[in-house]
C-alpha cells in the first residue's frame, strides 16, 4: 500500500498505508493521526480535514478547480495557503506512494 | 412537556394520512412528541410535500444523507432573502434582517470570509482562560441542596458573557443581549413571545440596530480591535454597511451565539440525566469530554430545521422538486436517523465518530461559531467533572414554542448538599 506522511501542527509525523482508492482523510482517520477532523466524513460539505500538500507533491495531487466545492469550502478555512486541499478529496494512488501533507494550527 | 399529553403520539403519528403529517407544528417541539412523526417520514416517505400549512406548501428532507446533498449544493437550492430565506416562515417583506446566511455566493462568501477569524481555533485558543474563570465563577456560586433553573443560572449566564464579550458589549448589561436575541428569534405565536407581531419585532430591531450603530461608529474611528463589531467596522467587504445590513449581520452574531450553545449546555444536563450509565462512564473517563460534547450537540440539535427554496426543477432522493419550492431541511431528523447513526435516540458519550453530526449544518453555510460552542461546552464539562457535582434533574423540562429552536426554557435541577 502506498505510503502518507502525515505531519502534525507541532512537528510530530506519522508514517501510515493508505489503500489504494481510500482518501487521505480517511488514512489519517482511521489510524487516529490527530489534527484531522473529518466532521463530514468525507462528502466535501465541511472544512476540517483541511492539509498543506508538501509542495514538491502539489503536480501529482494537483490544486482543486476554481469555483468547485472543494475550492469553495476551502475559502472558509482558518488558514488556507495556495498548496492546501481538503484531504477528502485526494484519492491515493500509486502514484502518491510517499506523500507528504502538513496540518494546519487548526480546523475551523 | 409543557402540558399532560393523553394523546398517544406514535399511533397519532402512525395513523394520520401522509398528506396531511405536517411536521412544522411549533407544538410538537413545544410538547416534546416530534420523535415518531420524523421517524415515520424517514421510513415511509423521506422526502415528504405537505401541500398546506400554516406556511404554505412546503418539502420535508428527513434522512442525513439527502440533507448533506441539499446542503452542498447551494447553487440549486438558495438561502437567500429574495426568496424567503432560511426558515420555514418567510422572512418578512421590507423587514428582512439579511445578512450572509441569508444570502447566496458571491456576496455571501466575501461577508463570511470577512469575520470568520473572529471565531477560528487560532483566535479562540486565547480564549480559553477567560471562559474558564468565568465557567468557574458560575459553577462555584450555585446553590447547594436546592432547586434551580439551570437554564437561567447556567446556560444563559455563561453564554450571555460570551456574547459581551464577542461584541466587547459592557459586561452588567449582558442581559439586554439575551433580551433581543429572544424577541429576534421567537415564534411570534408563542405563549411566552416578548413581541406578537413582525411589525413590532421589526421596530425592536431597529432599535437594536440604532444601539449597536453607535458603538459601531466609535470602533470606525480607532484602530482595528479583535471583536466582532471593530472587525466589521473596519473589514473591507463590511465597513460600507448600511444600517440594515449591520442590523442583519449583528442579529445573525447575537442569535447564533446565544440560542444555540445555550441549548447544548441545558441538552448535555438533560441527556446525561437521562442516561445515567452514561454520565457514569463520562465521570470515570474524563478523556472521553470531547466525544460527549459532539454526542450532546447531536443530541440536542439546537437548531432544528433550516430553509432553502429550489431555484430551478431538480429532484432529492427520488422526488421531483419545482423551481420556486420551499424545502425544508430537518437537522432534527437527520441526527435521528438510524441508517447513519447507530442507536440514534440515546446519548452515547463513546460513540464511534462522535463528530460526524448535522447540528452545525454543512456546506458553505455550515456553522461559523462551531469551534467556540465546542470550547465552552468542553470547558463546562471539564469543570463540572473535576467538582464531581452531583446534578439531579428534579423536573420535567419546557421547551420553547418554536420549529427552528430546539429551545430548552426551564431545566429545573438540584445539586446535592
Amino acid at each position: 500500500m502506498p505510503e502518507v506522511t502525515y505531519i502534525e501542527f507541532n512537528g510530530t509525523a506519522h508514517r501510515v498505508d493508505v489503500p489504494h482508492g481510500s482518501s487521505v482523510m480517511r488514512g489519517a482517520v482511521d489510524n487516529n493521526v490527530p489534527g484531522i477532523d473529518a466532521d463530514c466524513g468525507g462528502e466535501c460539505a465541511c472544512a476540517t480535514c483541511h492539509v498543506y500538500v508538501d509542495p514538491a507533491w502539489l503536480d501529482k495531487t494537483g490544486l482543486p478547480e476554481p469555483g468547485s466545492q472543494e475550492a469553495s469550502m476551502l475559502s472558509f478555512a482558518a488558514v488556507a495557503e495556495p498548496n492546501s486541499r481538503l484531504s477528502c478529496q485526494i484519492k491515493m494512488t500509486d502514484a502518491l506512494a510517499g506523500l507528504i501533507v502538513r496540518m494546519p494550527e487548526g480546523q475551523h | 412537556m409543557n402540558t399532560p399529553i393523553e394523546l398517544d403520539h406514535r399511533a397519532n403519528a402512525y395513523s394520520l394520512p401522509l398528506d396531511t403529517l405536517d411536521v412544522s407544528d411549533p407544538r410538537l417541539f413545544y410538547d416534546d412528541v416530534w420523535p415518531p412523526y420524523f421517524e415515520r417520514l424517514r421510513r415511509e416517505d423521506p422526502v415528504h410535500f405537505t401541500p398546506a400549512s400554516p406556511y404554505g406548501p412546503y418539502w420535508s428532507v428527513t434522512k442525513y444523507r439527502d440533507i448533506v446533498q441539499v446542503e452542498v449544493n447551494h447553487k440549486a437550492f438558495s438561502s437567500s432573502d429574495d426568496f424567503g430565506g432560511i426558515m420555514i416562515n418567510d422572512a418578512p417583506k421590507g423587514m428582512e434582517r439579511t445578512s450572509f446566511i441569508r444570502m447566496d455566493p458571491p456576496e455571501h462568501d466575501e461577508q463570511r470570509r470577512e469575520v470568520s477569524s473572529t471565531v477560528n481555533p487560532i483566535t479562540l485558543a486565547k480564549m480559553e482562560d477567560l471562559i474558564r474563570d468565568r465557567t468557574n465563577m458560575v459553577l462555584d456560586g450555585l446553590p447547594r441542596g436546592q432547586t434551580f433553573n439551570w437554564v437561567e443560572r447556567v446556560s444563559i449566564e455563561l453564554t450571555s458573557m460570551m456574547l459581551a464579550t464577542l461584541f466587547d458589549y459592557p459586561i452588567e448589561h449582558k442581559a439586554r443581549l439575551i433580551r433581543w436575541s429572544d424577541t429576534f428569534i421567537c415564534d411570534i405565536n408563542a405563549p411566552d413571545a416578548p413581541v406578537r407581531s413582525e411589525e413590532a419585532r421589526f421596530a425592536e430591531q431597529m432599535r437594536f440596530a440604532e444601539h449597536m450603530n453607535e458603538i459601531w461608529e466609535e470602533r470606525a474611528n480607532k484602530p482595528k480591535s479583535f471583536d466582532v463589531i471593530s472587525i466589521l467596522a473596519h473589514g473591507e467587504a463590511t465597513n460600507r454597511m448600511t444600517l440594515r445590513q449591520r442590523m442583519g449581520i449583528l442579529i445573525l452574531f447575537l442569535v447564533g451565539g446565544n440560542d444555540t450553545t445555550r441549548n447544548s449546555m441545558s441538552g448535555g444536563v438533560l441527556g446525561l440525566s437521562r442516561f445515567p450509565e452514561q454520565f457514569r462512564k463520562l465521570r470515570e473517563n474524563p478523556d472521553l469530554i470531547a466525544s460527549a460534547v459532539s454526542e450532546i450537540v447531536r443530541w440536542q440539535t439546537p437548531v432544528i430545521h433550516m430553509r432553502r427554496t429550489a431555484v430551478a426543477d431538480g429532484e432529492i432522493g427520488g422526488k421531483p422538486i419545482k423551481a420556486g419550492e420551499k424545502v425544508v431541511i430537518w437537522y432534527i431528523s437527520g441526527n435521528r436517523d438510524e441508517e447513519v447513526i447507530e442507536r440514534p435516540d440515546e446519548l452515547i458519550v463513546d460513540r464511534k465518530r462522535p463528530r460526524e453530526h448535522m447540528s452545525f449544518g454543512f456546506g458553505i453555510h455550515r456553522c461559523l461559531g462551531n469551534r467556540l460552542a465546542e470550547l465552552q461546552l468542553r470547558i463546562l464539562w471539564e469543570e463540572i467533572l473535576r467538582r464531581d457535582l452531583e446534578i439531579e434533574v428534579v423536573d420535567r423540562p419546557v421547551y420553547a414554542y418554536s420549529n427552528f429552536l430546539h429551545a430548552i426554557r426551564s431545566l429545573p435541577v438540584r445539586i446535592a448538599a
